[in-house]
């Protein structure tokens, strides 16, 4: 475990790295959202999806949709790393015809299962995957990461109730539970209470990790492939802007336009965290 | 096809719903990527028997349409062919976002079958009539969007549509339609259908207006006009050529649908008109109300969708000459 961890968490730091680096060529973006998802896409990509870069649509291949499409760039910069196209494009982003929107889109980035950023859809096209691996008596796993916030959409809760009816034991769905949205956090515009119970509830099979722990991570994915009835719903304990302490620490961290001392916060972090990078401290 | 004064507007010896089971099965027995869709309206299209038939290609979605469109992406993303039904005004208005972004933005492939079209929704009401289905999958890029006249037509469109990737929006009603179409006539996605020439004026008709159409054209013949009837079953991509030779041809145009006039076949055939051929048209459809309840024949009657109501309005077009 120590050697896959530590392989694991050298990943997410260089996701993040790139998160913050393309970000701050564009000169704005999410952030938050972005960041407090590192560590699940670091393991997804690092380890657990059965997948081939050289063949995006490989038909074997694991399928993950980004329900929330917000968190873009911590897929784009996944799939650069893991080398679906160079990395140079990563800071495209937003550009004028470019090829990195920040909403992903199928049709235009290798690696990208689902287009996305219209809340609540892409759980239930992952559903549909997932649907059509069982009805064809695939093994392949499906995987969705879907916000805190999103769920406030209805539509999860249907395919939520869809995915434990048709038993989709080959199904993941992470939620981002970062505790904040746009407006604020979500426990002051439409309170949660408590994810485990409400997805126990809804017939998942449901943990609670940190999801700053790639380790905790990897386990709570490994554990959920035990079951053969339910689909499995893995809560990340995370955190708005995760890994950069000032951006944490940021009450309005959504979509950042940086100021200067942001920027300079920002900049301090991407410094640091090349040098941990660098000299092999994670 | 039949066509002339000899037409007696008799119904098919099936009900629009049977049509749709029963081919969706042949089409389901040969590939088996075909999956049909329900949200809990198995009873009302007759899809029990497509369930009988086929189990393992059949998925009863419940009351949840906005994610039974996400689940036909996540089938078509894997290479199946979703059929979902579900009835029109709950494909269209209650999932148009998911329609939009999860089906065509993200270029899927999926069929959709949307029922009850306007008012044959009857005794349902307001609540659950379809007036405006047609312009908000019409609206969507590259959306292919169908009203089918009879079942001889369903049956062949279910049929082409399941070779031709993308996303099919296919209107229909539920019950008996008069039967205008024999089972060999071949239809062309994106042609409309001449069903009668005339000189004077051209019917363009979709859906059940189209035997309306035609029996406009008695009444319009036996004063002396001349009337040109065409099944415009393809909204769109609408057929511009066609449009524009019967303009030339006939100098007058009216456009009957059981639909909303804005951004339904009116609203084609007039973008049609006036970018090419500018020609007196009259549009005759549900002009800014809501459904309500009623039978077909009252709310026909209703809303000015009766044979003599268009025979009137058509008199006082050409009679504006």
């Amino acid at each position: 475990m120590g050697e896959r961890r530590n392989y694991l968490e050298k990943f997410a730091g260089e996701i993040r790295l790139k998160v913050l680096k393309m970000l701050n060529h564009r000169g704005f973006g999410h952030y938050g959202g972005s960041l407090s998802i590192v560590e699940a896409i670091a393991v997804l990509y690092g380890e657990v999806l059965k997948i081939d870069p050289a063949n995006p649509d490989w038909p074997e291949r694991d399928y993950f949709i980004l329900s929330k499409g917000h968190g873009g760039p911590a897929l784009y910069a996944a799939l650069a790393l893991k080398g679906y196209f160079s990395p140079e494009i990563l800071y495209t982003l937003n550009d004028n015809n470019t090829t990195l929107p920040s909403h992903p889109d199928r049709n235009l980035t290798k690696g990208v299962d689902m287009t996305t950023g219209s809340l609540g859809q892409g759980i239930s096209a992952a559903v549909g995957v997932a649907l059509s691996h069982k009805l064809s008596k695939r093994g392949n796993y499906t995987y969705t990461l879907v916000g805190d916030g999103e769920l406030n959409e209805g539509q999860c809760w249907e395919a939520v109730q869809f995915a434990a009816h048709h038993k989709l034991h080959r199904l993941v769905v992470f939620i981002d539970d970062n505790k904040k949205q746009l407006d604020g956090f979500t426990k002051d515009i439409c309170d949660p209470i408590d994810f485990q119970e409400k997805f126990n509830a809804f017939g998942f099979y449901a943990l609670k990790v940190n999801g700053a722990s790639v380790q905790e991570i990897l386990s709570a994915i490994e554990e959920g492939k035990q079951q053969m009835e339910k689909p499995v719903a893995i809560i990340l304990d995370s955190v708005k802007g995760q890994g950069v302490r000032y951006l944490e620490e940021k009450t309005d961290n959504h979509h950042i336009r940086p100021s200067k001392e942001d920027q300079q916060a920002i900049d301090a972090a991407i410094h640091e965290l090349e040098l941990t990078l660098r000299e092999g401290i994670i | 096809m039949r066509t002339g004064a000899s037409m007696t507007y008799e119904l098919d010896q099936i009900e629009m719903r049977e049509a749709y089971a029963g081919t969706l099965i042949e089409i389901a027995q040969k590939n088996s990527e075909v999956i049909a869709l329900e949200a809990d309206l198995m009873s009302a299209i007759s899809t029990n028997k497509f369930k009988a038939a086929c189990p393992d290609q059949f998925v009863n979605c419940g009351i949840m349409e906005a994610n039974m469109v996400g689940v036909a992406a996540g089938l078509s993303l894997t290479g199946k062919i979703p059929y979902l039904h579900t009835f029109a005004s709950f494909a269209t208005r209650r999932a148009f976002d998911q329609l939009f972004i999860s089906g065509a933005y993200a270029k899927l492939n999926i069929k959709i079958l949307g029922s009850d079209a306007g008012v044959t929704s009857e005794h349902n009401g307001g609540t659950h009539m379809p007036f405006e289905d047609i312009g908000l999958v019409r609206i969507i890029p590259g959306a292919t969007v169908i009203e089918v006249s009879d079942a001889a037509m369903l049956a062949s469109m279910l049929r082409q549509v399941e070779q031709i990737y993308g996303i099919h929006y296919i209107r229909t009603i539920r019950k008996k339609a008069v039967k205008i179409y024999d089972e060999h006539t071949d239809f062309e996605i994106g042609k409309g259908k001449v069903l009668r020439e005339g000189n004077d004026v051209t019917l363009i008709a979709s859906g059940i207006m189209v035997a309306e159409a035609l029996q406009t054209a008695d009444i319009l013949a036996k004063e002396g006009i001349g009337a040109a009837v065409i099944d415009m079953f393809t909204i769109k991509p609408i057929d511009r050529d066609l449009i524009i030779k019967y303009a030339a041809r006939t100098g007058a145009i009216v456009t009957i649908e059981n639909h909303n006039c804005i951004n339904g076949l009116g609203s084609a055939v007039a973008e049609v008109l006036a970018e090419h051929a500018p020609t007196r048209l009259k549009r005759i459809g549900i002009d800014e109300q809501f459904g309500r309840v009623g039978t077909t024949d009252y709310l026909k009657e209703y809303y000015g969708l009766t044979k003599e109501h268009i025979a009137r309005k058509t008199k006082e077009l050409l009679g504006n000459r």
